[in-house]
Parts: structure tokens; C-alpha cells; sequence
């Protein structure tokens, strides 16, 4: 029964709730001068949060409320970095957001709501509490992306999300209730995803149980935006207010990986040889799909939404190893993702300004003779997404398919690799644009003299670098969060 | 510090070129200087790697490891043997070149131009002393951004063709390299090169193994049929941006063919040894007949480097035959020799003939031989050294380019005489290709108007063509300290490829 220690082991889920609540009423009472300060409170919000979750981690596996929370190494890495990548976005996003005069109080509050639902998924210990924290992750950025709701192109991609989104929490929510079922089990204990392992040699409705695994991983996949589910992906990355793109690539692509290990390994591990070529095939399609499709864009916002979908597929690789090294493999690949991700809309939106979007590839043209640094960093996060030694997309490139082969998948590493090789054009192709070729007549391109976003964006493209020279400590983390 | 020589090497070109690349576009003076001061300093700091290296003891020498990875074993482990050094000794002697013959000839952003070949040699030099291959594969990966970035930016006309083709086609073979490196990972638990070498393999895994790091040592080095990229990289790279290319890049996948083909696949090596000297000897015969006809300069250039490399792969695969087959240890050794003497001299003497083209196409931008005529009559200076060198790509005794072709082709009669007959064929046709060209260009009355109107080499060309001189001559004329220094690491090699794996 709950009791002060179940609170104390979500003490920052329950701190982030409560200054989420107080930023919403602060930003009632705020007169329209005083709004930008929230800009700053909330970036201390989330810095506190993350001293929370750093500074009260247990030594071993905790769980709270009956088991629907647990708390674990894993949940803490996806924590930190989910905290840590959203207060980015927030710095990179508030030159944009003044610009173009959004809601500001709003759109601070949905990302902290947001990120509490990244952090009860990540931590997710039963059926519901996945759920849950899914949907306050979803309502939130469903919101978030009509953030600008008059604008026609918002408003069709959120519409979208949310139809799309919905129908995908429907399945998920209809294999839940045939595992449920097939576990034979009553009572909220039942959902719980550790006893679920337990009852799972047990059954007596194997089919069922699959047929509710499938509607699982449809769910999955959908959050991933893993192909055939990545329909929403290219249009809600391009329609959202950019600093809502960077959050939904980097924030709930953590959680998203969260959420398959905690349903996949903690409540359905035994049944890994019969996911495990589900999510093969998954990797092959987003793969096939994501590079292939991204080739021919345009638009820089849409082809680094292909290109997501394409990292999903390698994501998948290392979550379809179905082991500790395959699943450390893939949380080093979501937290590589979500910083590469979260640099790249940086650079976008530092080059934003009012009435310029900086959103066609075109639109970065000359760009090493405008502003060369800005030209530098975004070489080094395309470099980085290509994955091309040194930078740090490499070796996450390089963990996943070191999973796949262990697994004895030595096709899907070659797959991998493949599409790896025709993966590099487009990001080349970006490259090239700004290096190559000279700028559009008149083009500004001037980055922000937004300090803080200036030093917080070239820390974050540079840590690219960094890590790709020294990733040995965050790999050891993500190995000892699995007990390697 | 001198136990950390090797990390200077390479970090001191890397890290230097920060300090040139935040002088900014302002300055491009303090950026050259700067430029110039750490490829010096590069340089001199090479040198001592003939003090600290010995060459009679060989093996690997100057040793440096440290834990980099802990979950996976990897070290950030360098070493060198003799080729190694003479690899390295050669790319900071052509990164000083390269940087004075860019002085003025490259305008636009000189700063990035300069800090680009920096970091380029500090990877290749990395390349040449890594003794893990994970650490291996990721400089031999690096090095493609660099000279992406030189072909792009200043390239010629169909610069972005030729550097997206370039880098595409160059990661496409090595990522076959890095599934064979996880593969062998996952057999011995290491990335250790010489873990790995000792790693016993079935014949199966070998030839897998085998053509995995065929391709990418192939495209890299290149050979024939995949050395497609290389006249178009050449052709549109600039001058600097090509010297570096065919003078030490190209080495590279030859060099990556010795440090992990030979040891690791040895088995798989010699069954498939006449795969790579037919391939060879199409290089050499062929592609010098495609150098024939060739009007552009650089391109003509381009496809003889790619016979020339044909002699290295030639005399390294030779070597199996001989050691093999017939037991021939010292031909074996010679032929090994061979292909090394000839790594380097190729690096000069193409190096060379990328700045004098590179002279004539800051006077006349062009590079078409139709062109030129008559040269010699307003240059009589860069003449001379244009036919010294042309010399010396065409093999005349005397120069470096003959020193290994001969000690290769001598190799390969042991072997099988039709061998010596196809090999020697480039003393024909490569003396054909050449000296037309020099006829075409150097001789003759002038006929162009504005070949009348071409400046006499300055200062700074004449520094670079008496440094390439230098070395050409002095490689042809006395090759014996070249050979001392590589001999044991040679006769090691050699002893490795007579080892069973299987």
C-alpha cells in the first residue's frame, strides 16, 4: 500500500508535477512583460529534476506503488537524458517562440507534462502505468504540435497525430486486455509486467497471447515511427513548430525505446524468438523505407523525419538481439539519436527568424560562408547521423550491429549496413549545400546572438565529437544499467 | 614525451589545425603561417622516429597503449614497424609541400584549406600506426571528411559529382570491412591486430574475411574495375587536394592489405593470390593503355597511378605465389621489397607530377594537353623538372620509379616468367603515355597564344619541385637506406604468409 517511501522514489515525477502546476498558474497571473521569464524557471525545473533523479538513485531496483513503478538504472540513463535533451529544445526554442509570439506559458507547461509522461513510461512496471504515462506523453505533443493553431499546416499534422495516435493506443490497449486475458490472472496484480513474466510458461491461451503480442508491437512500432506505423512521422515533423520537432525526435524517441524494453524484455521476454523477426522486419522496413524516401526531399524538417525512421530501424536491430548487449546497444543508440536529433533542429532554429523558416534544404545554401560555425556544427551532426567515424553516430552504428551479428543475425547487420551506404547521400547532400555552393541572393543566414542557445547548441553538436572520440563511460553506464 | 612520439605525430597536425582555422577568413597570412609552422613542426617531429625506430631489430616498435573502450577491450594501441615509418616520414615530407604550394593559389578561405590538410595528415599518420583495428577503421573512415571537404569546396566544375562519388564509393567498400572486423570481434574477443593475426580461422571464414577487406582495400587502393572514382576525384580535386590523394591515400589501401589480409587471411590470401596479379597485371597493362589516350593531364596522371599501384598489389601478391608455391623466400622478399620501394617513389613522384600539373593550371587553367606546346620555351626551369619527373613516372634507371617496377618484375619471373612479361610491358607503355604527353606539352613550337604569356616557376614552386627532386633522385640514385630501414619488417611479413591458419 503506499505509503512516504512510494513517494519518495518518484519524489521527481511528483516535484515535476507539482512545478508544472505552478508554472501554469504562474503563467495565469504573469503580465505579458513578465511571461519570457518562464523561459528561465523552467529550464531550472528541469535541471533540479535531473539532480533529483541523479541524486536519489538507488543502489539496486526499487519499485513502488504494488510494482507499477520501478525504478532502475535504465529508467534513471532514459531519465537524465530526456530531462536533459528537452532543456535543451527549451533553449533553442525561445528565440522562435518570440518571434512568432506563441503561447509561451503553454507550450512550457505541455513539455514538462510532457516529459512526465516520458518519465512514468520509462519507469512503467505494469500494464497501465505504460499506458499512462504513454498517453500524458501523447496528449501533451499532440497538443504541443498545434501549438501555432492558426497556421494550416500545424493544425493538419496535429489533427493527424492525434487520429493516428489514437488508433495506435487503441492497439496497444487491445493487446494489453488479450495478454491480460491469456495471463489468466485477475486483480490490477495481473497487469503487473514482471508477474506477467511469471504466468507466461503457464498459459493455456498460447495464440492468444500472441495475437495481443502483435497488437503490442503495432503499438510499439507506431511510437517509434518504425515502418509500415511511420505514416505520421514526415508530416508531423514538418508541420510542427520546429522546437516541437526537435522534442518529439529526441525526448519521446527515448521514451518510446523505454517503453518497448519494459513491455518486450520485463513482460513478454520469453516470448523473444516470437518477436524478435517481427522486429527484424520492422528494422528492414524502416530501413528500406527511411533512407530510401528521404533521398528525394526537399524539405530539411521532412527528410530528417525519413532519416528518423531510418535510425528506428537501427534502433531495432539492437532491441531485436533480444539480450543485455543488444538492449544497452539500443539505449546507446536512442540517447546518440535523441543528442544528433536535437542538434540538428538546433542549428535550424538558430538560423530561424521571423518569416524564415529554414526548413528547405535550399534555404542552407552558402551557409559555410555566412556563418561558418553554425556551417561547422551541422556538419558535424550530419556527419554524425550518416554515421562517418569519428562522431559519435558511428559507433552507436557500429554497437547495434555488433548486437545483431551476437544475436546471430549476421543478415541483418549486412541489411543494416547496406542501407547505411545509401543513407549517407542525403545527409552528404545537406553537407554539400552548405559547403559547395553559394549563397541565394540576399540570403541572411545569420545565427541568433542568442548567447545561451549559441553555447548550449555548440556544446551540444561539439559533445558529438567528444563522445565519438571517448565513448567508453557512457557505454560502460548503459551495460551496467543491464547488468553487464 | 618521446615515449608519446607516435600521439604527437598525429595529434599535433589535428590539433594545430584549430588554432589555423579560428584565424579566420580576416587573416589568411597568420593562417598559412600557422599552417606552415605545425606541418614543420610535424616534420621535424617525424624525424626522430629514425632515431627511436630500429631497424635491424624490427617488429613493432614505440609501442603506445592505452584502455580506450573497457566494455569491448579496445586500445588506443600505436605502433610502427618499418614501412610504417617510411609511410609516415613521406606524408609529413608531402604535408609540408603541400601546404607552401598552396600558398597563394588557393584564395578563397585559405584558413579551412590549410586546417582541412592538417587534420588530413594527422589521420593518415594515425592510419599508419594503429595497431587496433577498431581504431584502424575509424581513422581509415575519417580521413574521407577531409578530402571531401577539399574536393567540394575547392574543386573544379564537377567537384560535387566527383567528391559525393568519392566519399560513397570509398565507404561503400569499407563497411564490408567493418562487418568482417565485427565478425573476427566477436571469434577472438579483440580488436588486436595481433590477437587477431594469430586467430586460427576455417578456410570458409577466411574467404569471407578475405573478400570483405578485398573491397575496401581495393577501392581504396585502387584497383581495377574499382577504380572508377579515382580519375573523376583527381581530375576536379585541387592541386594540394590531389598530391595528398595519390601521394599517400592511395598507400593506404595497399598498407591496409599488409596489416590485415596478409596476417589475419593468409590462407584465403594465397588461394586467391592470382585473382589479385591478374587483376594486377589488367591495371598495368590496361589502364596504361586508357592513360594513353587520355587528354587530360591530371586524368592521364590519375590512370597511371593506377598502373603504378598495380606494382604494389602485384609485388604483395607475388610474394604468396612464391612463398607458397615454390618455397622462394628471398624472391619473395625481393618482390615485397619491391612493392614497398614502390609505394613510396609513387608517392613522390605522382605527388610531383600533381604540382607541376597543378603549376600550369594556375598559369593557363586548363588541364587539356591540346592546350599546351611548347612549354619548355617560356619555362625552361619547371621543363626541366616536368621531364625529370615524367622520367621517373615512366621507370628510367636513375630514378625512384625504377628501383621497385624492376626489383617487382625480377620477383615475378621467378614466379612465372608470363608474369615478368605482362609487368614489364609498363616500361613500354608507360614510357609511351609519358613522353607523348611530354612531347605534347613540353615541346613543339608554342602554338597557343597564351602558353607565350605562362610566368617562369616563382620562389616557393621551385622550393616544392627541389624537395620532390630530392627525393625522386635520391630514392633512384641510393635506395639502399630506403630498403634497410623496411628490410626486416619486409622479411617478417614474408615469414608470416608461409603460416597455416586453418
Amino acid at each position: 500500500m503506499p505509503n512516504f517511501n512510494d513517494i519518495l522514489v518518484l519524489l521527481p515525477e511528483f516535484y515535476l508535477v507539482a512545478a508544472a502546476c505552478v508554472l501554469l498558474l504562474a503563467d495565469a497571473f504573469m503580465t505579458p512583460e513578465q511571461r519570457p521569464q518562464l523561459h528561465w524557471i523552467s529550464i531550472v525545473v528541469l535541471l533540479v529534476a535531473i539532480y533529483l533523479v541523479i541524486a536519489g538513485q538507488p543502489a539496486q531496483t526499487v519499485t513502488a506503488f504494488g510494482g507499477m513503478f520501478v525504478r532502475d538504472g535504465v529508467g534513471e540513463i532514459l531519465k537524465i537524458f530526456a530531462l536533459g535533451t528537452t532543456a535543451m529544445v527549451l533553449v533553442y526554442a525561445r528565440p522562435y517562440l518570440v518571434d512568432r509570439k506563441l503561447p509561451i506559458g503553454e507550450f512550457y507547461t505541455l513539455m514538462i507534462f510532457a516529459v512526465i509522461g516520458i518519465m512514468l513510461l520509462v519507469s512503467a512496471g505494469n500494464l497501465v502505468t505504460v499506458y499512462l504515462g504513454l498517453e500524458l506523453l501523447s496528449l501533451s505533443s499532440y497538443a504541443l504540435v498545434a501549438l501555432n493553431r492558426d497556421a494550416r499546416l500545424p493544425s493538419e499534422a496535429a489533427i493527424k497525430y492525434f487520429v493516428l495516435g489514437a488508433l495506435a493506443s487503441g492497439m496497444l490497449l487491445y493487446g494489453m486486455s488479450m495478454v491480460y486475458g491469456a495471463s489468466g490472472m485477475g486483480g490490477t496484480p495481473g497487469l503487473g509486467l514482471a508477474q506477467l513474466h511469471q504466468v507466461m510458461a503457464y498459459t493455456t491461451a498460447p495464440k492468444l497471447l500472441l495475437f495481443g503480442l502483435i497488437f503490442m508491437i503495432v503499438g510499439i512500432g507506431f511510437k517509434l515511427g518504425a515502418a509500415p506505423f511511420h505514416m505520421w512521422i514526415p508530416d508531423v515533423y514538418q508541420g510542427a513548430p520546429t522546437p516541437v520537432t526537435a522534442f518529439i525526435a529526441a525526448g519521446s524517441k527515448l521514451a518510446a525505446f523505454g517503453m518497448a524494453y519494459r513491455l518486450l524484455d520485463a513482460g513478454m521476454g520469453d516470448l523473444a524468438h516470437q518477436w524478435q523477426l517481427m522486429l527484424a522486419v520492422l528494422a528492414v522496413a524502416s530501413l528500406a523505407i527511411g533512407n530510401l524516401v528521404a533521398i528525394v526531399q526537399t524539405n530539411l524538417k521532412r527528410m530528417l523525419a525519413y532519416s528518423t525512421i531510418s535510425h528506428m530501424g537501427y534502433l531495432l536491430l539492437g532491441l531485436s538481439a533480444a539480450g543485455p548487449e543488444g538492449y544497452a546497444a539500443a539505449m546507446f543508440y536512442a540517447i546518440c539519436y535523441a543528442l544528433m536529433g536535437v542538434a540538428a533542429f538546433g542549428v535550424m532554429l538558430a538560423l530561424t527568424r521571423a518569416g524564415f523558416e529554414c526548413e528547405e534544404i535550399a534555404d542552407l545554401k552558402g551557409l559555410n560562408q555566412k556563418s561558418p560555425w553554425m556551417a561547422f556544427l551541422m556538419l558535424l551532426a550530419m556527419f554524425s547521423l550518416a554515421g562517418v567515424p569519428p562522431l559519435f553516430g558511428f559507433w552507436a552504428k557500429v554497437l547495434v550491429l555488433e548486437a545483431a551479428i551476437h544475436a546471430g543475425m549476421l543478415w541483418l547487420a549486412i541489411v543494416g549496413i547496406v542501407f547505411a551506404i545509401i543513407g549517407l547521400y542525403y545527409y552528404l547532400h545537406v553537407i554539400k549545400v552548405m559547403y559547395f555552393d553559394q549563397p541565394a541572393e540576399g540570403s541572411v543566414l545569420e545565427a541568433k546572438p542568442d548567447v545561451s542557445l549559441r553555447v548550449v547548441l555548440s556544446l551540444n553538436a561539439l559533445s558529438l565529437l567528444a563522445l565519438g572520440l571517448y565513448w567508453g563511460p557512457l557505454l560502460g553506464w548503459c551495460r551496467h544499467a543491464f547488468g553487464l | 614525451m618521446f615515449n608519446h612520439l607516435l600521439s604527437l605525430l598525429i595529434w599535433l597536425p589535428v590539433i594545430g589545425a584549430v588554432p589555423v582555422l579560428l584565424a579566420g577568413s580576416n587573416r589568411p597570412d597568420t593562417a598559412r603561417w600557422l599552417a606552415l609552422l605545425v606541418a614543420v613542426a610535424t616534420f621535424v617531429a617525424s624525424l626522430f622516429l629514425l632515431v627511436q625506430y630500429h631497424p635491424d631489430v624490427g617488429g613493432m616498435q614505440l609501442t603506445e597503449s592505452h584502455l580506450w573502450i573497457a566494455a569491448w577491450g579496445v586500445h588506443y594501441s600505436l605502433a610502427v614497424d618499418g614501412i610504417s615509418v617510411a609511410l609516415i616520414l613521406m606524408s609529413t615530407f608531402v604535408g609540408i609541400l603541400v601546404i607552401v604550394g598552396a600558398w597563394e593559389v588557393i584564395q578563397d578561405k585559405p584558413h579551412q584549406y590549410m586546417a582541412a590538410m592538417l587534420m588530413l595528415e594527422g589521420l593518415l599518420i594515425g592510419v599508419f600506426c594503429a595497431t587496433d583495428a577498431l581504431l584502424f577503421y575509424a581513422l581509415f573512415e575519417a580521413i574521407l571528411i577531409p578530402m571531401f571537404i577539399l574536393i567540394g569546396v575547392w574543386g573544379g566544375p564537377r567537384r560535387v559529382y566527383a567528391t559525393l562519388k568519392f566519399f560513397i564509393y570509398t565507404f561503400f567498400g569499407s563497411v564490408f570491412m567493418l562487418i568482417a572486423l565485427l565478425y573476427l570481434y566477436q571469434q577472438a574477443g579483440t580488436f588486436d591486430m595481433a590477437t587477431l593475426a594469430a586467430l586460427p580461422l576455417s578456410m570458409k571464414a577466411q574467404t569471407w574475411v578475405f573478400f570483405a577487406f578485398l573491397i575496401a582495400f581495393a577501392i581504396k587502393v585502387p584497383m581495377v574495375p574499382v577504380h572508377t572514382w579515382l580519375p573523376d576525384a583527381h581530375v576536379e580535386a585541387p592541386t594540394g587536394g590531389s598530391v595528398v590523394l595519390a601521394a599517400v591515400m592511395l598507400k593506404v589501401g595497399t598498407y591496409g592489405m599488409l596489416r590485415f589480409i596478409l596476417p589475419i587471411v593468409p590462407d584465403a590470401g594465397g588461394h586467391f593470390a592470382w585473382l589479385i596479379i591478374v587483376l594486377s597485371l589488367v591495371a598495368i597493362v590496361y589502364i596504361g593503355y586508357v592513360a594513353l589516350v587520355q587528354e587530360d593531364m591530371k586524368k592521364l596522371v590519375a590512370y597511371s597511378s593506377v598502373a603504378h599501384m598495380g606494382f604494389v598489389t602485384l609485388g604483395i601478391f607475388i610474394a604468396f605465389l612464391l612463398v607458397r608455391e615454390q618455397g622462394n623466400v628471398e624472391m619473395a622478399r625481393l618482390g615485397m621489397q619491391g612493392a614497398m620501394v614502390q609505394m613510396i617513389s609513387h608517392g613522390f613522384v605522382s605527388g610531383a607530377m600533381f604540382t607541376c600539373i597543378g603549376v600550369m593550371y594556375d598559369r593557363l587553367h586548363s588541364r587539356q594537353i591540346k592546350d599546351y606546346g611548347g612549354v619548355i620555351n617560356v619555362m625552361p626551369w619547371f621543363g626541366f623538372f616536368y621531364v625529370l619527373f615524367a622520367m621517373a613516372n615512366a621507370g628510367l634507371p636513375g630514378t625512384s620509379g625504377f628501383v621497385g617496377e624492376f626489383m617487382v618484375i625480377l620477383a615475378s619471373f621467378t614466379a612465372n616468367p608470363w608474369i615478368a612479361l605482362f609487368a614489364a610491358f609498363t616500361l613500354v607503355i608507360g614510357a609511351a603515355y609519358t613522353l607523348w604527353m611530354v612531347k605534347r606539352v613540353m615541346w613543339g613550337d608554342i602554338t597557343n597564344p597564351h602558353v607565350a604569356e605562362m610566368k617562369e616557376i616563382n620562389g616557393r614552386e621551385t622550393f616544392v619541385m627541389i624537395a620532390f627532386a630530392a627525393a625522386v633522385l635520391a630514392i633512384g640514385i641510393w635506395p639502399q637506406p630506403l630498403v634497410h630501414l623496411m628490410d626486416t619488417s619486409v622479411s617478417q611479413l614474408v615469414q608470416q604468409l608461409a603460416i597455416h591458419k586453418i
